[in-house]
């Protein structure tokens, strides 16, 4: 599904501001994972997102999604096989417009032509699905998105997502910026969708206890590089104490940043 | 006189709708305006010297202008360029270039040429007083464009073209590229002002490389005036109301003309009022802004 293989990304190379913000990363992502990713601010799990998606290119080494080398390509174009949700809840959908139009442009991806794509058919289709959300989004499709909350506008910028059917999704802290109760409601919506259309699912959390209780994989990232990958058996038998003295063993050091403790 | 305000406020609108495509929906305020107007027009005006069809050298200016807006979206797009200064950079080069196509002229008089409204009103001659033709011919025309903009706007492209300024990272996930969508939309604006201009030359009786300058604050003005009007999401609504803001902006610019004199005003002084109307437009917006 994707593999990277020897990426780096250096940011202001050959200044005082040298940033070596991923270093010699190798990593194969196979159909079917869902990955959960940790690590504390400026360890490169965004930058890693970014790498993947086309935000940035790897200053050395390659990606490859679907056998295709796509280490150049821009993140428009990468954005039909990869679906992409930030931690801002805005910048997954068009507040200025309305419900179903945000839903009609997520629906096919690529450049759109002069067809009228909206008919009541996909009405009906738009509010069989934004039942399931559960959040009385079915009879609202008229309302401007920026009416919603932000765990409504985050839900449906998951919906919309697994609408298109992406190969592989990238999930960066999407439930950090809602509430205890909104961040639960899109967490299990996220995980009943992945299990429900078997996505291929990478997803950055701060919540030790979630990156252990999710998904079949962990990967653990420091100073641009994943220090720790965790499968299968021994990823079910992980607590977050014995996560911590991995931690401890491999860099040799406490945690330095609380935030990684988070739970 | 309600008449010209009327045909001039039309005309105009033209012009607004394209600056009401970059300023409010693809949040790219773009200054190639000021040089597109007057591109169209002389364009225009050599082609109907030359006797082409004048419904024929109306596409041939909307094409004109387009490519207009092209060249600033691609120095935005490729060079980095903010989009201010790409506008500007264009503007500037449309001078010359609007020259070279009058052959070296600064303007060109259309008096005794064929255009539009010789036409029509040739055909309604006895039917209707030429002013009230005049007035239906541009109506029509107008009237006509907006539809067609109400329609685009509801299409798959044109869709994503508003959720391109509110949200343009939500454009990118979706696979489009942004920077089509930004000559698209850009090169849309300066064909229609591009057409206004060549409209406006007609009705004026001449082509001038100079109409061109504070176009796009009038535009801006009108825009804003419009938008006092209604409140409304809808696209049709919308259009409406910058067609309805330009006809007000042109009223209050006719009363500014005839009685500024009172206040010893000159018509020289109406770029200062389409300032003051716009600094005041926002002064009331955010007024709003904080009561809500």
């Amino acid at each position: 599904m994707l593999e990277m293989v020897n990426v780096s990304k250096v940011f202001n190379a050959g200044t005082v501001n040298e940033n070596k913000a991923i270093s010699k990363t190798n990593l194969r992502v196979e159909t079917g994972d869902f990955i959960t990713i940790i690590g504390s601010n400026g360890s490169g799990k965004t930058t890693l997102f970014n790498l993947i998606s086309g935000n940035v290119f790897p200053t050395v080494g390659k990606i490859i999604i679907k056998n295709k080398n796509v280490s150049k390509e821009p993140e428009f174009k990468r954005a039909k096989n990869v679906g992409r949700i930030f931690q801002n809840p805005t910048l997954g959908t068009a507040g200025q417009m309305t419900i179903e139009d945000n839903m009609i442009i997520a629906l096919t991806k690529g450049f759109k032509g002069l067809k009228r794509s909206l008919t009541n058919n996909k009405r009906e289709f738009f509010k069989e699905h934004l039942k399931h959300l559960d959040m009385g989004l079915e009879s609202r499709l008229k309302d401007n998105v920026g009416l919603l909350s932000g765990g409504q506008r985050q839900a449906m910028t998951l919906l919309m997502m697994v609408l298109s059917r992406p190969d592989l999704i990238l999930l960066d802290e999407h439930t950090a910026a809602l509430d205890p109760k909104n961040a639960q409601i899109v967490l299990d919506l996220t995980v009943k969708y992945i299990n429900d259309y078997n996505l291929t699912t990478m997803m950055i959390t701060h919540n030790m206890n979630h990156a252990i209780k999710y998904g079949n994989r962990l990967l653990m990232m420091d100073k641009g590089e994943i220090i720790l990958d965790v499968k299968g058996e021994e990823k079910k038998a992980l607590t977050v104490d014995n996560l911590i003295k991995k931690f401890h063993d491999i860099r040799k050091k406490s945690l330095e940043n609380d935030e990684i403790l988070l739970s | 006189m309600i008449e010209g305000i009327l045909v001039e406020g039309l005309i105009y609108g033209l012009m607004v709708l394209g600056v009401f495509i970059t300023f409010r929906i693809l949040d790219f305020p773009d200054l190639t305006v000021d040089g597109s107007f007057p591109l169209g027009a002389v364009v225009m005006a050599v082609l109907l010297v030359q006797k082409v069809n004048p419904f024929l050298a109306l596409i041939v200016v909307f094409a004109a202008g387009f490519a207009a807006g092209t060249v600033t979206a691609l120095i935005h797009n490729k060079l980095k360029v903010p989009n201010l200064l790409a506008g500007i950079l264009t503007m500037t080069m449309l001078y010359s270039i609007n020259i070279r196509i009058l052959h070296n002229r600064a303007n060109i008089p259309l008096i005794k040429t064929e255009t539009i409204i010789t036409k029509v009103t040739s055909l309604t001659e006895g039917i209707l007083p030429e002013s009230i033709a005049v007035l239906v011919l541009f109506l029509i025309i107008i009237m006509i464009i907006k539809l067609l903009l109400d329609l685009f706007f509801h299409t798959d492209l044109g869709l994503t073209l508003g959720a391109m300024g509110g949200n343009e990272q939500m454009v990118i996930t979706q696979g489009v590229n942004p920077e089509l969508l930004k000559i698209i939309g850009v090169g849309l604006s300066n064909g229609l002002v591009a057409l206004s201009g060549a409209l406006a030359a007609q009705y004026l009786g001449f082509a001038d490389v100079n109409m061109g300058i504070g176009v796009v604050v009038t535009g801006l003005a009108s825009v804003m005036i419009g938008e006092f009007l209604f409140n409304s999401s809808k696209i049709s609504m919308l259009t409406l109301r910058v067609i309805l803001g330009s006809i007000l902006f042109k009223g209050i610019m006719y009363a500014g003309r005839y009685y500024g004199y009172y206040f010893h005003m000159t018509p020289n002084d109406l770029k200062l009022i389409t300032g003051i109307l716009i600094i005041i437009s926002l002064i009331i917006s955010k007024v709003k802004k904080a009561r809500r």
